[in-house]
């Protein structure tokens, strides 16, 4: 599935222009509030026209200004999960996932009901009026209230924005359902990182209306010159790895993959389970040699191979591992004490539990479905 | 005699009755899709002459109800532009007919009707509906799906409140369409002509309580369902 983008609109003082072409199940759309994000998704949903450009979704041409195409929002059949769940209030659960299906030719209709309701557990709130539901209920309806429409593409903006921490790790094993078991490829906009690099395939980095970058999550994240548009606090590395190991004792789960070992607190996988893991810079500590001596358990052998700027008491470090790349956030002072420059051989130690749950991101090849249960943790 | 005065309704009365009823039913019924439509039209409509439509729904409001009865009996007189324009096609005649005082009494009643609903309008959330668009309905099933049933309460309102002033239309109806027992009589104007006469006072007091029955039923109906729509239309 791909997305090609090229469009330009004004709206007030803000001006988007952006222009891109992405490829993925599950395609990112970060920036900053006000990047653009909305405006983006809402010009690919057809709730707002650009000025000129051109819209192509999956081959399908939704807009083209040199062409004078232009497909109303109805016959787009692009999906959208606001921000706010925006569920029909005079209807009821049942009725509103009917909704975009009734509407949907029945040659094109992919998704049932039922499937799609025990997808995202909203089997036993069918009845129920939309008043009724808490947040997390209310936006997992949503969701499924678009993919009953059997969208070509499903648009999320922000779904997890307006939940609390506890909501949003109750939807995120969802959202990971759709993009592994479904066949709708999916645009999610967002400006939290952690989402980003659990979620994404594919990132999209706007940046004031305009692209600053696009390609695999792994290569944005791990590049030192995106780290203002990524947010420095949360800025740090992903490395894709597998389940190797469960130590019941200790509860840890030994990760692995050609960069060496880590170790976190027990998930429950299944061994060989793919997982993406963010580690933040600022988590990462760098060492000349082998530490002994430390409660840290995970020690990664690599090679300094960037340095970023340093014209402040922080300075970030790129570590190339064998087949991977680290960040590392330290200070100045340390640049000079241990005359770090690049080409240098470098140990990079991260604490266990710097990788929590948060951090640790289900990747499943679509081929393979996996069992709900076995992804909570 | 064995019923209480009260009750005693005098054929004359009994019709007059039953023509307001009429009267009054059939003004709403026919106003209210046009109401309906002048309320989106105000809310949302961006184009020229909006004000013009807007004061000229408005008139029938603020100006005395004398003069908008003489100019429906101007318009839609036997000799009226629009009069003979309606009785050529339609074969519909308003004047001195009950046609006349449904007529009239539902341009007085559509300002309070297109108020009402209009309000309802502008409290339609317009992402709901956007987001019917995502979802693949058509600009008209849009509107028959989300506009139209979240505009319901507004729509109820407007038609009680334009029912009860049918049913109390008294000035523009006496003077387009006079007062002529059994075709344009309705309850106000038998109630002043009784007012009028030695020894109305019994029938006028019946008329009195009629009108006063009508009204509170209206009322308490219009109450009850306003509260199971907006129950429904708030999502619960």
């Amino acid at each position: 599935m791909s997305i090609e983008v090229d469009v330009y609109r004004r709206l007030g003082d803000f001006t988007l222009e952006a222009r891109f072409a992405a490829e993925g199940r599950l395609i990112a759309l970060f920036g900053r509030s006000g990047a653009g994000k909305t405006t983006l998704v809402n010009l690919i949903a057809g709730l707002l026209r650009p000025e000129r450009g051109r819209i192509v979704v999956g081959g399908r041409v939704l807009f083209d200004s040199a062409r004078g195409i232009d497909l109303p929002m109805h016959r787009r059949r692009i999906g959208y999960v606001f921000q706010e769940s925006r569920l029909f209030p005079h209807l009821t659960v049942r009725q509103n996932l009917a909704y975009g299906r009734w509407f949907t030719p029945r040659a094109e209709r992919r998704e049932e009901l039922p499937h799609i309701a025990d997808l995202l557990g909203i089997g036993p709130l069918l009845e129920r009026r939309p008043g009724l539901l808490s947040g997390g209920e209310r936006q997992r309806v949503a969701i499924g209230r678009a993919l009953l429409a059997s969208p070509r593409l499903l648009l999320m903006d922000e779904p997890l924005a307006s939940l609390d921490q506890a909501l949003k790790s109750e939807i995120l094993p969802y959202i990971e359902r759709l993009r592994d078991e479904l066949q709708v490829p999916i645009v999610y906009v967002s400006h939290a990182i952690p989402e980003v690099t659990r979620l994404a395939t594919t990132m999209v980095l706007l940046s004031q209306g305009a692209v600053a970058a696009v390609g695999q999550v792994a290569d944005i994240m791990g590049r030192i010159d995106l780290f203002p548009l990524t947010g420095r606090y949360e800025a740090g590395a992903v490395l894709e790895m597998k389940v190797a190991a469960h130590d019941e004792r200790y509860e840890l789960t030994t990760l692995n993959s050609s960069v060496g070992e880590l170790r976190v607190p027990r998930i429950a996988l299944p061994l060989g389970s793919p997982l993406r893991v963010h580690i933040r810079a600022r988590d990462v500590v760098l060492g000349l040699a082998q530490p002994e001596g430390l409660s840290a358990l995970n020690v990664l052998a690599g090679r300094i191979d960037e340095l970023g700027p340093r014209d402040g008491p922080i300075v970030d470090v790129r570590v190339a591992l064998a087949g991977g790349t680290l960040l590392a956030r330290v200070t100045r002072l340390t640049i000079d004490h241990l005359a770090l420059a690049p080409g240098r051989p470098i140990f990079a130690i991260i604490k266990s539990i710097a990788l929590d749950r948060r951090s640790l991101g289900q990747l499943q090849p679509a081929s393979d479905k996996l069992d709900v249960d076995e992804i909570t943790l | 005699m064995d019923q209480p005065w009260l009750l005693q309704f005098s054929p004359a009365e009994l019709t007059a009755i039953r023509l307001s009823l009429k009267v009054a039913l059939s003004a709403v019924a026919v106003s209210l899709p046009l109401a309906v439509l002048a309320a989106l039209a105000l809310a949302r409509g961006r184009f020229w002459g909006r004000e013009l439509l807007d004061v000229l729904v408005h008139l029938p409001l603020i100006l005395p109800p004398v003069v908008t009865g003489y100019v429906l009996l101007l318009l839609f007189g036997r000799n009226g532009a629009l009069g003979r324009f309606f009785e050529a096609t339609l074969g519909l005649v308003f004047a001195f007919r009950w046609t006349g005082a449904a007529l009239a009494a539902g341009v007085m009643a559509f300002p309070l009707m297109v108020r009402a609903i209009r309000l309802s309008v502008e409290a339609v959330d317009r992402r709901l509906e956007d987001a019917a668009g995502t979802l693949g309905a058509a600009p008209l099933w849009i509107f028959a799906t989300v506009t139209l049933p979240l505009m319901l309460p507004g729509i109820i309102a407007g038609a009680i409140l334009g029912f009860a002033r049918s049913m109390g239309e008294f000035g523009a109806t006496i003077t387009f369409v006079s007062n002529i027992p059994g075709e344009t009589q309705t309850l106000p104007t038998a109630i002043y002509v009784f007012t009028q006469v030695p020894g109305g006072d019994a029938g006028a007091l019946r008329l009195t309580v009629v009108a006063v029955v009508i009204s509170a039923a209206a009322l308490l109906a219009s109450d009850y369902v306003a509260r199971r729509v907006a129950r429904r239309v708030g999502g619960l």
